[in-house]
């Protein structure tokens, strides 16, 4: 009966339906024209969301769907609203569902998307306006963790805490997460678990990068905090945080080694 | 103005299906009806136990085409917890987290599924069938 209870949970609720939106036609003489259908929510409105297609000239659009929700939002309709940053795949903002799949729209290239490019908000996330959703949930769990290094012994006065190139390879495929929820928002078990207690895998991937971390001496702390049914063991191994993340790192592996772990300890 | 209540970004109905969480979503949905078929598996054991005439009514109904439906159903959900429950033992013990194996592991999980299916119907019409 358990696995039955959340089945009202599978359907938006009244104030979350998606309607129908404006079509914005590509200027006159464009030849190569690609159709971007973007979410759009004004806070200001009694609206419910609805569904803005923007035909673009691709000929004078930069490579990436970021690219094309820049040149909408300069050309087209300046309400337009969403998170970005740093355009290369390192800061995490523009994180949002295009075609299906979460990514980061600035190393998203236009051309990977066959039809219609469909953009939505993060799955499953408080919409704030438009792409931009409310993370701050996910953040707090990501505080929760203590993502930093703990250790009682002093560090050298003479030098920082050494790694050896062994040590330091542990934290490879961990420290790459830019924290963009990629993930976290592609987890069927987060979206129905998240507000109940359920880190998500960025955040637990996160826990794996301090647990790993060969300075850090509150190993048995953080897997304390861990271990619990519903911080970790929420995970059914879903993997789809592992398929949807941009930066190819490995959220699924992590926490199975985080679960590793917890057996080994007893 | 009051502002409204944030909406709920949409999900299920805009995340592409993948292997991935497809076969996650089958696992349930099979635990589901394995215990479906256990009231059937429970009702033939109560039903031998109780009598020749219990169990000659019990025979009737597994044999129905309802019947055939329901075990054909039940097989194939049996068959697929069992394959993807090697699959997570596998994971358990901390292997094929690459998603090439993830991928490759539910699709193995599919065909053994259907492989074992039909072997199993195979048999058992070549065999008779349940008739008595």
């Amino acid at each position: 009966m358990v696995a039955l209870m959340p089945l009202a949970k599978f359907f938006l609720p009244a104030n979350s339906k998606i309607g129908e939106g404006k079509r914005y036609s590509a200027p006159a003489g464009a030849t190569n024209v690609k159709t971007f259908n973007i979410y759009r929510w004004d806070p200001d409105t009694d609206e419910n969301p609805r569904i803005d297609a923007f035909e673009v000239d691709l000929d004078s659009c930069g490579p990436m769907v970021l690219d094309a929700l820049i040149k909408i939002k300069d050309e087209v309709d300046s309400t337009l609203t969403f998170r970005r940053s740093c355009r290369e795949g390192v800061c995490g903002s523009c994180s949002m569902n295009v075609d299906g799949t979460n990514t980061l729209s600035c190393i998203k290239a236009i051309e990977e998307v066959k039809g219609d490019v469909d953009i939505y908000p993060l799955p499953h996330m408080s919409v704030v306006k438009d792409l931009v959703v409310d993370l701050s949930t996910a953040f707090a769990q990501y505080a929760a963790i203590e993502p930093w290094l703990q250790a009682d012994t002093p560090a050298p006065p003479d030098s920082e805490r050494l790694q050896s190139p062994e040590e330091r390879k542990q934290l490879d495929g961990l420290w790459e997460c830019v924290l963009c929820f990629c993930c976290s928002a592609s987890c069927p078990s987060y979206w129905w678990n998240g507000e109940r207690g359920y880190l998500g895998p960025a955040t637990l991937l996160q826990a794996q990068r301090w647990v790993a971390d060969s300075r850090d001496e509150a190993t048995g702390h953080r897997l304390d905090e861990l271990e619990d049914e519903m911080r970790l063991f929420r995970c059914h191994t879903i993997m789809n945080c592992t398929v949807t993340c941009p930066k190819n790192l490995n959220p699924g592996k992590a926490i199975g080694e985080i679960k590793q772990l917890m057996i080994k300890r007893g | 103005m009051e502002k409204r209540k944030r909406p709920l970004s949409p999900h299920l109905s805009v995340y592409k299906g993948q292997i991935s969480s497809v076969v996650s979503v089958m696992q349930r949905v099979t635990g589901g009806g394995l215990a479906i078929g256990l009231v059937y598996f429970v009702y033939w054991l109560g039903a031998a136990a109780y009598g020749p005439e219990a169990y000659a009514r019990a025979h009737w109904f597994l044999t129905s085409w309802f019947g055939y439906l329901s075990l054909f159903g039940f097989s194939i959900c049996l068959y697929f917890h069992l394959c993807n429950g090697i699959r997570h033992l596998v994971w358990d013990i901390g292997y094929g987290f690459e998603i090439e194996q993830v991928h490759l592991g539910g699709i193995a999980v599919l065909a053994g599924t259907a492989i074992l299916t039909v072997l199993t119907w195979m048999v058992f019409l070549l065999t008779g069938g349940g008739a008595s």
